[in-house]
């Protein structure tokens, strides 16, 4: 693993011997700092108002109610996700799938909901939740199953199965489960109220889904930082032999995580299906499966990370589009901006694990 | 005294014109455009951005228009149009089928904001709802590819089995079968508004499969520079596409959104603003067709005809006898199809190769 790469001529990456818990921490606060001085740059060359720019991006949301509740909407899906993923990640278990497990969770629960169209009871909503969980966590299991009995690469047929879900959902809206009122456009009937999680604050879109965020990211991290198993999941992500040695079972592991990550992010789907959208439509995720992925990382794989990477995430979706509405910037500032992060964060990590060194021969890696 | 106190009325109501006139003066109307694509998407959205310059340029400094790019379908339009509502826009146009729950939603929380869906099937006091029969320019392009084509085979590539995209699809047959009944049609579906590289790949492999001519019901421009880099023709989808093909493209379908937002703006600001429901096509000028280009003078002649005789009423694209895949006969001779037929379309007409999905 640790080996030198050649940069310069004479400059070389060496691995840092020991690397700074203090600065992996603050790495992601720093790629922050200086993707908004790339945006001042941006945006006096687009010759806008760099501050005003960047006010109307990344505080003008927060200065109003609509705007928090807003941001919190769009960051559960993004919590609930990266906070099951960040559990797999943590064990090496490479769940890239969480946009199907998302969709299974809409298809599952939204598909409840249907059924239960004309029944007027409080039950209604448990049920759909709970099946809603359960579909993302079925089609979690697919990819745990082939990687623990044919040791199939987990990140390929958990990706490919995000296909096949998204596909699935489709055929149902375009078909069976198309609006008989519809004139045959694909949507589902509108569910009815008894289906949908309830309204937490008066004239918003605040659901109950942002509180199950919450509480899986305080579960999570007793799980990772108190119990066994948590312990096991990171024994077996940073030293797989020694796990081994200690006779953790790692099949049992890879269940568990693919279980996990699987199960909130079919709860992500359903809690954003039955929250904000109402009703299930050809395609009910703008990609939050895969930047769910982004967040874990950018969160450090730790569950309160998750928690801030997600809201910051939702802030620069919201930010892009009242930056578009107030000032005209173009949508694709928001891309930027994501874009220019990430290659921040990348780079401060790299300068965190490795350091250049001045050598005119390259003396070759290093074992451990 | 009586005469005092009346001046002082006059006075009075003078001077509160003269203010409100003022007023009016400054307080200029701000309207809103959500955009489905990005505006240089060169088809559907660049044309409703091109409708919202025609705003700009006719009612100048009476309004301030804002628009928002690439809003994705579903809960992130709710809050964009929530957004433009509660920023104090009056008009918002939302231009995407998509976008339709989410704008009655939003109206519903701000009754004194007029709204505009484009495409959409359910309107509200504030909700107004507009599309246009691209049908009819679809039919006109199926006869010139009637004409043109030697394998009498055309590629479709096609975003999502709506009853506008298979309308469009029975549209463009009817009108090849016109003039040659041997034509047919290959769908290939790319479950996508905008997405040129999947769009670029079914078109080669239409191609590949033998048709000729290429169309599309998708937003960029791809699939017709894939025909003319394959020395293919076809047709330029929403905008007029010759520019990135000028020897493939015969013609293209031109949305034509810019007297509409003129009219519908001016309506909101002078008050006469009603919920209705509009579906125009030729005759009213929301369907355009481009320069028919690259192809004989006949039968340049006889796509010039057929857009004529569709203007004047005198043809309507779906005009029985309509038989659909399995031979049924759908649509009686001598009849044309009902709205209810056009609105609802979920079946494919004879020589439309495999089947609907459903």
């Amino acid at each position: 693993m640790s080996q030198s790469f050649r940069f310069f001529p004479k400059f070389v990456l060496e691995p840092r011997l020991e690397v700074s818990g203090q600065w992996m921490i603050l790495s992601p606060i720093i790629a922050i700092i200086l993707t908004l001085f790339s945006g001042i740059i941006i945006f006096s060359l687009l010759g806008k108002d760099p501050f005003l720019a960047l006010y109307t991006f990344f505080v003008q949301p927060l200065t109003t109610m609509f705007g928090i509740t807003e941001l919190l909407v769009k960051g559960t899906p993004l919590v609930l996700i990266g906070v099951g993923l960040a559990i797999g990640f943590k064990a090496n278990v490479w769940n890239i799938g969480a946009e199907g497990q998302f969709t299974m969770g809409a298809v599952f629960g939204g598909g409840t909901a249907l059924l239960c169209q004309h029944m007027e009871s409080i039950l209604v909503l448990p049920l759909v939740l709970v099946l809603g969980t359960l579909g993302g966590i079925l089609w979690g299991a697919i990819p745990a199953f082939l990687k623990t009995r044919f040791n199939a690469n987990e990140i390929l047929t958990s990706l490919m199965l995000s296909y096949v879900a998204v596909l699935w959902l489709s055929y149902l809206v375009h078909g069976p489960w198309r609006d008989p009122a519809g004139f045959n456009f694909p949507e589902s009937q509108l569910f009815s109220d008894y289906a949908m999680l309830p309204i937490l604050i008066e004239n918003s879109r605040l659901n109950l889904g942002a509180l199950f965020a919450i509480l899986v990211v305080l579960a999570a991290w007793i799980l990772m930082a108190r119990t066994i198993i948590g312990f096991q999941l990171r024994v077996v992500g940073l030293a797989p032999r020694a796990a081994h040695y200690a006779g953790f079972k790692q099949s049992g592991l890879i269940w568990l995580s693919f279980l996990i990550s699987g199960g909130l992010a079919g709860l992500a789907g359903i809690a954003e299906v039955s929250g904000t959208i109402g009703q299930l439509l050809p395609s009910v995720s703008p990609g939050y499966g895969f930047t769910a992925i982004i967040v874990a990382f950018l969160g450090r794989l730790h569950p309160v990370g998750v928690l801030f990477a997600g809201l910051i995430m939702a802030l620069s979706y919201i930010g892009g589009e009242n930056a578009q509405i107030e000032i005209g910037l173009p949508a694709a500032v928001t891309g930027l901006f994501q874009g220019i992060l990430l290659f921040f964060l990348l780079a401060c990590d790299v300068l965190v694990r490795y350091r250049f060194s001045h050598r005119s021969v390259l003396t070759g890696g290093r074992c451990e | 005294m009586r005469i005092k106190s009346f001046l002082r009325e006059i006075l009075a109501v003078f001077s509160i014109a003269a203010l409100s006139c003022v007023g009016v003066a400054n307080a200029e109307t701000k309207v809103g455009f959500v955009y489905v694509g990005p505006i240089g998407d060169h088809g559907w959205t660049y044309r409703h951005n091109v409708g919202r310059l025609a705003v700009e340029k006719a009612l100048g400094t009476q309004i301030k228009t804002t628009f928002v790019e690439s809003v994705k379908e579903g809960p992130d339009s709710e809050r964009v149009i929530r957004q433009l509502a509660s920023t104090g826009h009056k008009v918002i146009y939302t231009t995407s089928f998509g976008f339709m729950n989410p704008t009655l939603k939003v109206a519903k929380k701000f009754p004194n904001v007029r709204f505009e869906h484009a495409t959409g099937y359910k309107q509200s006091k504030n909700v107004g709802t507009y599309s246009a029969r691209f049908y009819e320019g679809r039919y006109i392009a199926g006869v010139i590819a009637g004409k043109v084509s030697k394998t009498n085979k055309i590629g479709y590539v096609a975003s999502f089995p709506i009853p506008e995209v298979v309308r469009g699809i029975n549209a463009f047959l009817l009108g090849a079968r016109s003039v040659n009944p041997e034509m047919i049609i290959s769908v290939v579906w790319v479950n996508s508004w905008y997405d040129p590289g999947k769009e670029g790949d079914a078109a080669k492999a239409l191609i590949d499969q033998g048709a000729d001519i290429i169309s599309q019901h998708t937003d960029s421009p791809a699939p017709l520079q894939v025909a003319e880099n394959r020395g293919v023709k076809g047709f330029g989808q929403a905008s007029d596409m010759i520019k990135f093909a000028p020897k493939a493209q015969l013609s293209a379908i031109v949305n034509n959104w810019d007297n509409y937002y003129v009219e519908r703006t001016k309506a909101a600001i002078d008050g006469s603003w009603k919920s209705q429901d509009v579906w125009y096509g030729l005759k009213e000028g929301m369907v355009k067709m481009a320069p028919y280009t690259n192809m004989s003078d006949d039968v340049q002649a006889l796509a010039k005809k057929t857009e004529e005789a569709i203007r004047s009423g005198a043809l309507h694209p779906f005009s029985g006898p309509i038989k659909d895949q399995t031979g049924k006969i759908v649509v009686e001779a001598g009849k044309v199809a009902d709205a209810g037929m056009l609105l609802g379309m979920n079946f494919y007409v004879e020589g439309v190769q495999g089947s609907l999905p459903k």
